[in-house]
């Protein structure tokens, strides 16, 4: 089987975590659809030519965060939940934003300035867009 | 059936000049253990151990359910061994040799030794003499693995290959793992192979295994934490620290037992954490070696 992954051992990532990073995308952007079988654990090893063991994690920590399911002798798949791909990208905004104000409390930054920061940084995405909508 | 492939429990062999202590690993069924060690450190004894090559003065060890190095005959049924010092006949062809091991094992299976004589660009009617170093690693390999054994020791496959020998061998290593009830050993100085495909490693030293683990859990427990400290602050006293660097403000620590609570130490003590960095296998590899060699100088 080939595979459209890219994990390498340099990025600096765990490896685990760059394959759960590139089976969410494909998720989210709907590649693989809610409720359809994705490879199995020693298949995607093997296309990857990463350990068993690295797979298999990502795949348990994708099963606790209701990603993907696995049945006992039937194999893995995206989890049935239609509104899946939606709520991954609510999670992943919820830890960034919980991220963003862990560090900016403490770099002793007040609420107010937080918040602002925040509005400045949607300006910015929104200024961004609209200088490539022309196109 | 035994979930178990391979056990060593306490072996211990002495020799003039070095000694293999107490030597405890286990390795269940459908796994790789990659097997770590400097040069001199070990691994190929521990491995003629396993093969019944070399007798243990004290333990025991099991392979595939066979004590060894008694159940030896049966067990060398089901394993293909690959050592670097394997030699083949120079004068007879690769052809005369997948013959000759075929004649012997009736597992042999032809056609997928003929995948693999494509997939390692092996010409069957050459003769063993006229091969490169790493053709002829990569016919010892396809001798092993043509014959489907159980479980495949192999003593340091990598070395001595190049970039492309190498991709093709680990990708066919772990090609083997798509069957849950073949198990694999490797030795190998080269710690990237085995950070790549191994799902345990063992860390050997001066005869002694220094660490045994699954490679996730060993990655996730080693980290490189870069700190702040306040002016005149005190370092503060954390779990499994191995190695303390950096400058009196800036240390860099080093630690084999970290978690989350780590972090929140640190900065209960008044600590900035700066950066926790994750270690490639080598450099946990050699931060482990370095610091038990100067709490135990040889």
């Amino acid at each position: 089987m080939q595979s459209d992954f890219v994990v390498s051992p340099f990025s600096g990532q765990p490896m685990y975590l760059q394959i759960m990073e590139q089976m969410r995308q494909k998720i989210a952007v709907g590649e693989w659809a809610a409720g359809s079988e994705i490879p199995s654990i020693r298949q995607l090893a093997v296309s990857l030519c990463v350990s068993v063991i690295t797979v298999k994690r990502a795949y348990l920590e994708l099963e606790r965060e209701g990603v993907i399911v696995t049945r006992q002798g039937k194999g893995s798949f995206v989890a049935p939940d239609p509104a899946l791909s939606p709520r991954l990208y609510q999670e992943q905004f919820s830890e960034h934003l919980d991220r963003a104000a862990q560090l900016g409390t403490s770099l002793g930054l007040s609420d107010r300035e937080i918040v602002q920061r925040l509005r400045k940084a949607v300006d910015k995405v929104n200024e961004t867009k609209l200088e490539k909508e022309p196109q | 059936m035994n979930d178990v492939c391979v056990r060593l429990a306490g072996v211990s062999k002495k020799y003039p000049h070095f000694q293999l202590e107490n030597i405890s690993l286990e390795l269940p069924v459908g796994s790789i253990l990659g097997f770590i060690g400097a040069n001199g450190a070990g691994k190929s004894t521990t491995i003629r151990i396993l093969m019944g090559l070399v007798h243990q003065d004290k333990g025991s060890v099991e392979v595939l359910g066979h004590a060894m190095p008694s159940g030896q005959v049966a067990a060398k049924q089901e394993i293909g061994f690959v050592s670097e010092d394997m030699r083949l006949y120079g004068a007879a062809t690769l052809a005369w040799h997948m013959a000759f091991i075929e004649s012997i094992y009736p597992a042999w299976n032809q056609p997928y030794a003929e995948v693999l004589l494509r997939r390692f660009d092996l010409k069957p009617q050459q003769k063993i003499k006229g091969l490169s170093h790493g053709q002829r690693v990569k016919a010892a390999l396809l001798l092993a693995l043509a014959r489907q054994p159980r479980l495949l020791i192999l003593d340091e496959p990598t070395t001595g290959l190049d970039p492309v020998a190498r991709r093709e061998v680990l990708a066919e290593l772990i090609a083997v793992l798509a069957d849950e009830e073949r198990t694999i050993l490797f030795s190998s100085h080269n710690t990237l192979d085995v950070e790549q495909i191994s799902d345990r490693i063992a860390f050997i030293d001066r005869g002694r295994i220094i660490a045994f683990d699954d490679k996730e859990a060993l990655l996730d427990r080693w980290r490189r934490l870069r700190l702040v400290l306040p002016p005149r602050g005190a370092l503060p006293q954390l779990p499994g620290i191995v190695e303390v660097g950096g400058s009196d403000r800036l240390p860099v620590l080093t630690t084999s037992q970290f978690d989350a609570r780590v972090v929140s130490l640190c900065q209960d003590r008044g600590a900035t954490v700066q950066a926790v960095d994750p270690m490639t296998l080598e450099e946990i590899f050699v931060a482990n070696v370095q610091s038990r060699r100067e709490l135990q100088p040889a």
